[in-house]
């Protein structure tokens, strides 16, 4: 479904991204994960073109990526994203956020849109919350509507960049089990986190990335087993032990 | 010792009002028109066209650089021409207003658009993100997302803004337009009370643009919290 192809970046000098290849297969689970700095989040952001790259290919749903004549918005309504910071648009209820792309990207109906929204924000919990205003919601309840927000556009599939690393701990859960669920529930996933429990609990497959190169690329037991590089053993060590 | 006398004002004050409606009727329009312009000016700035970027850099600069005065007197002289052949107005219809308007509105865009970038520069990279993410073009990332946060932030910078423009339409004088100002003055020198007339238009413009600011300012704690 995703087909990631020796895929290189550069921000002037600095090689953010260089010669990355992986597979996203329909239904799969992928945890990308490694020190900061390492274009984890750069590499899930050239998926869906937010970020571009000078070299190499990446075909979503047979449409590729960097191709000029690719209509990105098109392409984009088909992949779901999670941002760290949510990004909810704090001028708009909870409703209309989730609401929003509906109507005007997929040109649904009002009463279509609205009733899809109620439905998606009581799958992630929190429908009482619908005539609210982003600030008025916890950071996880936050995330939660932002993750209903990309469900909302039928994505055929999501990219999540980091989606617990600015909640507070407490939060951190009530996110990720609606991600397992999300998972179980047979979405296509590409997940940058550090949460190594969720990767143990769901993931297919883990990404280990260093300096913009993807340095293992492995089932997911076998990569907790027995990771092949130095680094990755290195990395595991260090965010295993607490 | 100059004796002040105050006598020629009660019964100009219906001659003044009038001029104080045109005034504030110029406000309104050129607000709302530069408003609008100041807007499309500031999205061509800030998009990835480079030829709109470069006209509109080029437009803010130019209009920034010279005097209303003279932007006004230019399209006093200008418009009048070009609305006669474009509509074929006989000579007889009155076009200083709209000369007016059209200068105002053109040279307070410039103002405003430089209001309007610093509006959707506040609005952070991550929402143009998130609307993209969504699926979203640039005209709606700007419409849905961008342009209500932008206006939302600029609302106290937009009010202050048309308060000086209020107080620039008393140089529509050089066009003899009948404005607050141009009335009063046309009263002191038909009875000989110049000083006393300006001075009273001073008074009326410090109280009406004080009370404005003042109302801002409280506007603007008030959405602050």
């Amino acid at each position: 479904m995703i087909s990631i192809r020796n895929v290189s970046k550069r921000y002037g000098e600095f090689q953010v991204l260089s010669n990355c290849s992986t597979e996203v297969k329909k239904g799969e689970v992928i945890v990308v994960c490694g020190p900061s700095g390492s274009g984890k989040s750069t590499l899930i952001k050239c998926v869906n073109g937010l970020e571009p790259f000078q070299q190499g290919e990446i075909v979503v749903d047979g449409t590729s990526v960097g191709a000029p004549e690719t209509n990105l918005p098109r392409l984009r309504a088909k992949v779901g994203m999670v941002f760290q910071h949510f990004e909810l648009f704090p001028h708009m209820t909870v409703l209309e956020n989730v609401g929003i792309a509906q109507v005007k990207v997929l040109r649904r109906g009002a009463e279509e849109a609205r009733a899809r929204s109620l439905k998606l924000l009581e799958r992630v919990g929190l429908q009482e919350q619908a005539h609210k205003h982003p600030g008025q919601l916890s950071g996880g309840q936050q995330q939660r509507v932002a993750i209903a927000r990309a469900l909302a556009l039928d994505p055929i599939c999501m990219l999540f960049d980091e989606p617990t690393s600015a909640l507070d701990p407490e939060m951190i859960n009530e996110v990720l089990d609606v991600m397992v669920q999300l998972a179980k529930d047979g979405m296509t996933m590409l997940v940058v986190t550090h949460e190594m429990g969720f990767a143990k609990k769901v993931a297919h497959r883990v990404i280990f990335m260093d300096r913009g190169q993807i340095v293992e690329d492995a089932q997911q037991a076998d990569f907790f087993g027995a990771p092949r590089s130095e680094r990755a053993q290195l990395f595991l060590s260090k965010i295993l032990h607490h | 010792m100059y004796e002040m006398d105050w006598s020629s004002i009660p019964g100009a004050l219906p001659f003044l009002w009038k001029g104080m409606v045109l005034s504030l009727e110029l406000t309104l329009v050129a607000v709302a028109a530069g408003i609008v312009w100041g807007t499309l000016l500031a999205i061509m700035r800030l998009s990835p066209l480079k030829p709109l970027a470069v006209f509109a850099a080029g437009y803010v600069s130019l209009f920034r650089s010279v005097p209303l005065v003279m932007v006004l007197l230019w399209f006093f002289l200008i418009v009048p021409q070009l609305l006669r052949t474009v509509l074929g107005l006989g000579p007889n219809t009155d076009t200083r207003f709209a000369s007016a308007l059209v200068g105002f509105s053109l040279f307070e865009a410039a103002y405003y658009s430089e209001i309007m970038r610093a509006g959707i520069q506040s609005v952070s990279k991550g929402q143009v993100s998130a609307a993209s993410a969504l699926g979203m073009t640039f005209a709606q990332t700007m419409r849905y997302v961008v342009l209500p946060q932008a206006f939302r932030n600029m609302v106290p910078l937009l009010l202050t803004q048309a308060i000086i423009l209020f107080q620039d339409t008393s140089l529509v004088y050089v066009s003899a337009l009948s404005d607050f100002f141009g009335n009063a003055y046309r009263v002191g020198d038909r009875d000989g009370r110049l000083v006393e007339l300006l001075l009273f238009a001073g008074a009326v413009y410090f109280v009406l643009c004080y009370a404005a600011s003042w109302a801002v300012r409280r506007f603007e704690r008030r959405i602050a919290v």
